[in-house]
């Protein structure tokens, strides 16, 4: 089948911090130009350097987990033991799924080699001699250009026996999902590229220890591969330098979406004012209407009030501190006119429909939110349902074998809660006060 | 004995081939069959099967979970517009009210003439450029329901070629 390939839009701002995206627009799919960008420098610098200096150089970099977890990476490489009998494996997570999130696809479209380096790196690291970069099934026309990459890198003796020359043997094989949130899940990943459900396995073993085919297994999302490059060639100490502090280093693809004047993919350093990244980088919110809500990192992260957003900080501390999460980069402005009942029914709808159905809590609560919101935001809410909505969610979050219960659970409570007048103004059969205003804008 | 195009065969050949585990092949071999065969019908799950060495209940059970996969013929294109809540802040649900009016069917249906299929699918990864939609694997990016329209009409004039 001939997939159509339009390249997909790229915007710039002057904040910008061009680490892991200065190479877009300039033709890096190819190798060669690649090579001429800096390309394949640190995977060199990495041959030449222990495992361990490898791993000590992401540990000072502040990198962490871009998928939404946030869990320092080079920690997680640390933990794969050094000897291990099963082999070890590296897979990348590009099932990138999560509502608003849509950087994977760029760096996969724009710099594919950035990831096939750092998943070098990565497996000189860990000791681990193959590796996987699973995109999810939809992503068909990445997949090609990441096929093409790696064959490339084979035809240059970058992958395969003996790479760059050593007597290192590394492979990469790439994988296409077929449409499954849950898959993004990391051990249910690793159930699909087994060819099974993408149903979630219960931890522990952790992957380190016991992950794919039983091996110890290092998980990275697509944009944490591609940030390990730049610090191998430059130095965990200058890219910790870009966040405020070394637990919140670098840069991050954040991508702006929902009610903004000007939505894209930009790549901010940690620690970036929310409120100049709502209205400077993202030029404010369209048709001189205020912002309502923010959803911080992809629709499983507690939402902030107009307030709170723009008092927040963009890294990892700033949510921590609250018990709330910075989540995947996927931001989602929303306006005054949008009613947050029909928004917290549109966020419960996508978790009722990918929940795996393995657990009880996730699959039944999500379920009964999903039913209660509908049958809320058409007028038949009674006053009981508000906090019954509450409890459900709140028996739900932590009780799950893997994140998605709780991913349905925090974005319930947190517009139940910061916006519990509008569920009011819904109850006795009133109509929803919004439903002209979101129609007038979205035919605007 | 299903009979793919050379090329796919070939394909088959060497994903059966290339994990340590045979069955890791399977969801990129029923993906691929899927493209050419347009859906997963019994002849194909039986040959399937009988590659990754798993019995016909296994893959089944395995296609059930998987939403891109299917077991019933589709239309020629299959339209799946997002709403999830990046496109539906931006006009998703007229885009979808549009194709479902245009179209004459809704979701998860075919057109009569077999051209179109409808869905209206979760986030496809392209929210700072929504509503997004697909079509097979091709990404429509800030879609209205004007330009729905002239994407729709390139599809219907494929179809007649």
């Amino acid at each position: 089948m001939k997939t159509i390939y339009t390249p997909t839009p790229l915007v710039t701002h002057a904040d910008e911090v061009r680490i892991i995206s200065k190479r877009f627009r300039q033709g890096a799919q190819d190798i060669d130009r690649y090579m001429e960008l800096d390309g394949y420098k640190a995977a060199r610098k990495a041959l030449e350097m222990r495992p361990d200096d490898i791993i000590n150089e992401v540990k000072a970099s502040g990198l962490r987990g871009r998928g939404g977890a946030g869990f320092a990476t080079g920690m997680k490489w640390s933990f794969i033991p050094k000897q291990s009998e099963a082999p070890k494996y590296i897979l990348i997570n590009g099932d990138e799924s999560e509502p608003a999130t849509c950087k994977d696809r760029l760096l996969v479209e724009y710099d594919p080699h950035s990831i096939i380096e750092g998943v070098v790196i990565a497996g000189l690291a860990v000791g681990a001699k193959l590796g996987f970069i699973y995109l999810r099934g939809e992503y068909r026309y990445l997949l090609e250009i990441m096929e093409k990459a790696v064959a490339d890198a084979y035809a240059k003796g970058f992958l395969g026996k003996k790479i760059f020359g050593s007597q290192h043997e590394f492979n990469i094989l790439t994988q296409t999902g077929a449409g499954a949130y849950e898959v993004g899940e990391e051990s249910a990943l690793m159930e699909s590229l087994e060819g099974k459900r993408g149903l979630p396995r219960l931890k522990p073993p952790f992957p380190a220890i016991k992950g794919l085919y039983g091996g110890p297994t290092v998980i990275n999302n697509v944009e944490t591969i591609a940030s390990v490059p730049p610090i191998i060639l430059n130095g965990g100490k200058w890219y910790a330098s870009f966040g405020p502090n070394d637990k919140n280093g670098g840069t991050r693809l954040t991508c702006l979406t929902g009610h903004f004047n000007k939505p894209g993919v930009y790549e901010l350093p940690l620690g970036y004012p929310a409120k100049k990244m709502i209205y400077d980088v993202g030029g404010g919110i369209p048709n001189g209407r205020q912002l309502k809500a923010l959803v911080p990192g992809g629709s499983s992260t507690f939402l902030l009030t107009q307030e709170e957003a723009e008092s927040a900080t963009m890294d990892y501390d700033w949510f921590a501190k609250r018990g709330e999460f910075l989540g995947s980069g996927g931001v989602v402005a929303i306006d005054d006119q949008t009613c947050m009942v029909k928004v917290a029914l549109r966020i419960m709808r996508f978790y009722q429909h990918e929940s795996c159905g393995w657990c009880i809590p996730c699959r039944e609560g999500t379920d009964w939110l999903k039913k209660t919101l509908t049958r809320f935001h058409d007028g038949g809410g009674v006053s009981k349902d508000i906090d019954q909505m509450l409890y459900l969610a709140n028996n739900m979050a932590g009780r799950t074998f893997c994140a998605l219960g709780d991913a349905a659970a925090f974005p319930t409570i947190s517009i139940v809660k910061k916006w519990r007048q509008e569920f009011e103004n819904h109850l006795d059969g009133r109509p929803c006060p919004f439903e002209p205003a979101s129609r007038e804008m979205a035919l605007a | 004995m299903m009979q793919y195009s050379p090329a796919l065969e070939q394909r088959f050949q060497k994903l059966v081939a290339q994990y340590p585990w045979k069955r890791s092949a399977l969801i990129p071999l029923l993906l691929y069959a899927q493209d050419e065969v347009g859906h997963l019908s019994d002849e194909v799950i039986s040959d399937i099967a009988r590659r990754v060495e798993l019995t016909e209940l296994e893959v089944r059970n395995v296609i059930s979970y998987y939403s891109l996969l299917r077991t019933k013929p589709a239309g020629k294109y299959v339209v799946q517009v997002c709403t999830n809540i990046s496109c539906m802040l931006r006009g998703a649900e007229e885009v979808f009210a549009h194709c479902r009016q245009r179209l004459g069917v809704d979701h998860k249906e075919v057109t009569r003439n077999g051209n179109f299929s409808l869905e209206e699918v979760e986030c496809i990864g392209a929210c700072s450029w929504a509503p997004a939609v697909q079509v097979n694997y091709d990404f429509h990016l800030d879609v209205t329901p004007e330009k729905m329209d002239t994407i729709l009409d390139t599809y219907e004039k494929q179809t007649q070629q």
